[in-house]
């Protein structure tokens, strides 16, 4: 590992870090514009994780070791995925130990943890919570990895930073695999960060809430990592989106300058990301839970569906 | 491997129609399916004309043409203007099990696939690849005329199977000879007014359009 690349790791790691509430914060102004409310600022985030993090932490009595764990493991393997992801640089060392197969494993065991401490206090929230997230995540995983199987035929290498340098390298040409694997993504990624159509992060409606419900219990700073995380995992999702279809940017590696302006790139393609995903929340409305299924059944179609594309027409 | 550009819209416009194909299979509401119905036509349309310029055959700009007329405008108005004069555009239909129908829809996509290979290793034309999805599409306009019950949704997909055909010939060989293109229009055409017949009097015996109405045609006690 060179000098160059220990940098470039954690720049970005620091990025992610500093960036992601500033996103959930776009999110929210982009949001309140479009609905014609006064938007709370950019900066609120920044300012709910202080205020998180000043309180007392209140832990239920017959809580195990693996309620007050989970918060620390998920903000963890978040912050680790933000070295494997290439955000500004494909010059990560990471990325050689975890492919994008690895990739929707990590965040399989953020998952598995976050249900197994839902359910860890033995509240009825807590259960349902973590059942209703199994079953969107059971269904949700394979169209995932479909999706992204796609995207590794056409780019004939499954490890994100390959991945990256043969779509930047190469000419462009129109593949419609690779925009029915960006559709089912799309559909996958609001799913997998539970926003509309699937779950709303901004409410604590009893009989609709899916992320909130697991993690109700958790208050203080723990609440803080939890929150973080979620916001990061959001910002990660953006980036293995733009990595995997708009990579058009992310500089090579052994380069020292390009780095800068990928983080320019960076910004400007988060903000324009944000607001296509505002315009699908604003347009759609929460969906039954029963239709959900339905729902994740035509993006592992598409996602299939592009898969056969790749062969029939490329 | 390096494909012209026109390949590639054309790739892409297939990839549309198969997509467009799954969307009818899947679509309850009866509007949007005749909406779905004329988005496939233009895209075959848009599709023929660009093999047209790409490979230098004009007719093809004629059958484009047509098919904007045809399958775009006119089949789809004269739909429209049936299913709100029936009164059935609210009509949701009850199809059975979705995601069963996507699954078989897929593997009939790869058994087509399978069947145009040996065209495709022989063809050197252009539009080789899109075969699989031409005869894809007939085979899930078929699929839909099986899992539906209803008499609108059938001719849909009837017609589906049609604008399937049409790409298949388009694809296989650049289009067929214009008077039996122009002889399918006008056949399209008179189907459109004899299933519109078909329509009024299947509603006025039975009060639904649900073929499955027409079993019950023995008299019971």
């Amino acid at each position: 590992m060179t000098l160059h690349s220990l940098v470039i790791v954690l720049l970005q790691l620091v990025l992610l870090l500093a960036l992601a509430p500033a996103l959930s914060g776009w999110i929210k102004v982009v949001k309140c514009h479009a609905q014609g409310r006064t938007a709370p600022g950019i900066m609120q985030p920044y300012r709910d994780i202080r205020r998180l993090f000043i309180k007392d932490v209140v832990v239920a009595e017959n809580a195990s070791w693996l309620f007050r764990f989970t918060p620390y493991l998920v903000f963890g393997v978040t912050v680790m995925i933000g070295g494997i992801v290439p955000l500004i640089s494909v010059d990560l060392p990471l990325a050689a130990t975890a492919d994008v197969i690895a990739l929707v494993m990590l965040f399989g065991i953020i998952r598995f943890f976050t249900a197994l401490a839902g359910m860890d206090i033995g509240t009825a929230f807590g259960g349902m919570g973590a059942s209703r997230e199994m079953t969107i995540s059971s269904l949700a995983e394979p169209a995932m990895l479909m999706a992204i199987f796609t995207v590794s035929l056409a780019n004939s290498s499954t490890s994100l930073t390959q991945m990256v340098s043969v779509m930047t390298r190469t000419e462009f040409v129109i593949r419609p695999s690779l925009a029915f694997a960006l559709a089912a993504f799309i559909l996958i990624a609001l799913a997998e960060t539970g926003r509309v159509p699937i779950d709303n992060p901004a409410t604590h409606l009893e009989l609709t809430m899916i992320h909130e419900a697991m993690i109700l219990e958790y208050s203080g700073r723990h609440l803080a990592l939890i929150e973080w995380a979620g916001m990061m995992k959001l910002m990660l999702f953006f980036a293995l989106g733009i990595a995997t279809f708009f990579p058009w940017g992310i500089a090579p590696a052994g380069d020292n300058i390009l780095p800068m302006l990928a983080l320019g790139l960076l910004i400007v393609k988060l903000m324009l990301g944000a607001m296509i995903m505002v315009l699908i929340e604003t347009g759609l409305a929460k969906m039954r839970i029963f239709r959900i299924p339905e729902y994740l059944g035509s993006a592992f179609l598409l996602a299939t569906l592009g898969m056969i594309a790749f062969f029939i027409l490329e | 491997m390096h494909q012209s550009f026109a390949t590639q819209i054309n790739s892409l416009l297939a990839a549309l129609i198969l997509l467009s194909a799954f969307a009818l299979l899947a679509q309850r509401k009866k509007l949007a399916i005749v909406h779905l119905f004329a988005w496939q036509g233009f895209f075959l349309a848009v599709s023929t004309a660009v093999i047209g310029f790409a490979s230098g055959e004009h007719h093809l700009y004629i059958s484009s043409l047509l098919t904007l007329t045809m399958k775009v405008i006119l089949l789809p108005y004269i739909l429209y203007s049936l299913i709100i004069k029936l009164k059935i555009h609210r009509e949701v239909e009850e199809v059975v099990n979705i995601p069963t129908t996507m699954l078989v829809g897929i593997v009939l996509v790869v058994f087509s696939y399978h069947l145009t290979a040996p065209i495709r290793d022989l063809s050197s034309l252009m539009t080789r690849s899109t075969l699989a999805v031409a005869l894809a599409t007939v085979m899930l306009g078929m699929l839909m005329m099986v899992t539906r019950r209803h008499a609108v949704t059938q001719i849909l997909g009837f017609l589906e199977m049609e604008n399937g055909l049409f790409f298949a010939a388009t694809s296989a060989t650049y289009g067929m000879p214009m008077v039996v293109e122009l002889g399918v229009a006008l056949d399209l055409l008179i189907a459109a007014f004899i299933f519109g017949i078909f329509f009024f009097h299947i509603n006025t015996t039975f009060d639904t359009l649900d073929v499955d109405q027409m079993a019950k045609l023995k008299e019971t006690d």
